[in-house]
């Protein structure tokens, strides 16, 4: 595999082109919005929950790189249906299985982003622990 | 004129490879590559003229004065500065900017008094300006920018129903547009309100003939990094009785006159603004890449990267998926900022290092200028007196890669 399909595989080039939950939810029970400020990407989550606290719908808007979006994309369809306890204890290492490609640090933040901005939507809705596992990487973040 | 492919001999660099190609370097605005004769001068200071400057009676540290306080002429000279105690050494330009937010903004700014940058400003020439403004009650406004990203003069009148102008904070080549600010014009219209003006140099200084006096500025902050010098050194210039009449930035070692359990009082210019130790053998650098630069030819700097630039935007006008920000090629610096329609400036940025191509991409530390031109980022290629046309070509060849593959 060449370098630039390591990084851009078909999956990535997919969800970014065709991102799957694409638009936000009006009403939702759930949302936040957050950049990367050093590459100014942007994503924001809106969430409906069903019985117990589950994801019955999300959607997002957002725009940034390939990483960004794609990795948002691909993280919409890894929570539907989970709690948001369940996700708000998801590991990173969980949606960067699914990105599947070597990241340097400045490109994690990029495939990060979405998943801090939904943990952050669901604390502010439910309650649940903030990312703060992830350090330095997450405080350069800017969720709201 | 010049002649970039002898002088990229200079530059050990060039012999690299990225990514198994050499590397097209177009990302001097950032920082600038280092020629052997800095790196020599910076070593042999090292090897045989090295001890703290000032103060010590031995012979060792009476040759790094010499060296130290050398440079510091050279950089005078280089800016035809009327006196060299008006050249205070700083880490960078933003220090610069700094030292005078804090020693002159602080004390000499009020309510009712307004604070006049740019919407091109970098960060360095924004934030301090903003900051200092909210601290003293001062009002921050904005001189806008044109479709061309060239200042709009004539809005500059309606900011005197705002308050007193107390002073004008700009650059003086924009770091993302290119755009060469009229600071002669800026300086008059300063002056004339009573107000002092404070110009960024740091992407003017490496690459055209500055002249303090010319350009009628107040002060001015330029660094060593981005004119083939070290990094962690940069120098304010600003007028001499300006300085003196200012509170001191840095307080310690080196700026007193006299410390006393009671008091302190300050050292004359330029030590008043030097505390602790300098970046000694830095500044040293700094003074052999001004006669680096002197030696190459101000004037065949700038025409030659005009050159580049002229030629990398008639490149890019084949390309009608390429947004192109920024003057035509006779008002601009070298260098170009654009977007590539549908693929984000990181992925860009990313497929051409690829191709070995070192480009910029990101906000550039101009999050205002960024949300004029309603965009997130921009790419950006600079140019330097190294650079060549192929790595345009190298450039235009990799933005098609780009454009294939995410566009």
């Amino acid at each position: 595999m060449s370098e630039f399909d390591q990084l851009y595989r078909e999956l990535i080039l997919d969800h970014y082109k065709n991102p799957r939950n694409h638009g936000l939810l009006d009403p939702a029970d759930a949302r936040a919005e957050g950049q990367n400020p050093l590459c100014g990407d942007e994503v924001t989550v809106s969430v409906r929950f069903g019985e117990g606290d589950t994801i019955d719908e999300i959607g997002f808007e957002g725009r940034g790189c390939a990483i960004s979006q794609a990795a948002t994309s691909m993280l919409t369809e890894l929570v539907q249906g989970r709690s948001a306890q369940e996700v708000a204890a998801m590991p990173k290492d969980e949606l960067l299985d699914q990105i599947g490609i070597p990241l340097t640090p400045v490109r994690l933040k990029c495939a990060i982003l979405g998943l801090g901005v939904l943990k952050l939507a669901l604390h502010k809705a439910k309650g649940t622990p903030l990312p703060e596992e992830w350090g330095t990487a997450a405080n350069e973040l800017k969720l709201a | 004129m010049l002649d970039a492919h002898r002088l990229r001999a200079d530059f050990a660099v060039f012999d690299e490879l990225v990514n198994g190609k050499p590397v097209a370097f177009l990302d001097s605005a950032a920082s600038s590559q280092k020629p052997r004769q800095v790196l020599d001068a910076m070593r042999e200071f090292y090897e045989h003229s090295y001890a703290n400057v000032h103060r010590g009676v031995y012979q060792l540290a009476e040759r790094a004065t010499a060296g130290y306080e050398g440079a510091r002429q050279k950089i005078g000279t280089f800016i035809n500065a009327p006196e060299a105690r008006e050249v205070v050494f700083t880490r960078n330009a933003t220090e610069g900017i700094n030292l005078v937010a804090y020693a002159w903004g602080l004390v000499n700014l009020g309510p009712g008094d307004v604070v006049l940058v740019t919407e091109a400003e970098h960060h360095s020439n924004f934030v301090p300006w903003q900051y200092v403004a909210k601290r003293t009650g001062a009002d921050f406004r904005l001189i806008p920018l044109d479709e061309n990203g060239e200042l709009e003069l004539t809005a500059l009148d309606t900011f005197d129903g705002d308050g007193r102008v107390k002073v004008v904070a700009t650059t003086l080549v924009s770091n993302v547009l290119g755009t060469v600010n009229p600071i002669e014009h800026l300086s008059r219209w300063a002056h004339d309100r009573g107000a002092l003006i404070v110009v960024d140099a740091a992407q003017a200084a490496p690459h055209r003939r500055i002249d303090v006096q010319a350009l009628g500025c107040d002060f001015l902050a330029f660094c060593a990094h981005k004119m083939c010098g070290p990094s962690g050194a940069g120098a304010l210039w600003g007028r001499a009785e300006l300085l003196e009449a200012m509170e001191p930035f840095n307080l310690g070692g080196h700026m007193i006159r006299r410390v006393s359990f009671e008091e302190t009082t300050w050292g004359d210019l330029p030590h008043k603004f030097e505390a602790g130790t300098s970046p000694i053998a830095e500044a040293v650098g700094f003074g052999a890449a001004v006669d680096y630069l002197e030696a190459v030819g101000l004037e065949s700097i700038e025409q030659h990267e005009h050159q580049l630039v002229a030629y990398a935007l008639e490149r890019l006008a084949e390309l009608p998926w390429v947004d192109v920000y920024g003057p035509p090629a006779d008002r601009r610096a070298g260098l170009v900022s654009f977007n590539v329609e549908g693929v984000h400036p990181h992925d860009v940025a990313q497929v051409l290092d690829w191709e070995g191509v070192a480009i910029r991409a990101g906000h550039h530390c101009c999050q205002p200028l960024m949300r004029k031109l309603g965009v997130a980022a921009t790419n950006r290629a600079s140019f330097y007196l190294y650079s060549i046309p192929e790595e345009v070509d190298r450039l235009v060849d990799g933005l098609h890669k780009a454009k294939q593959s995410l566009g």
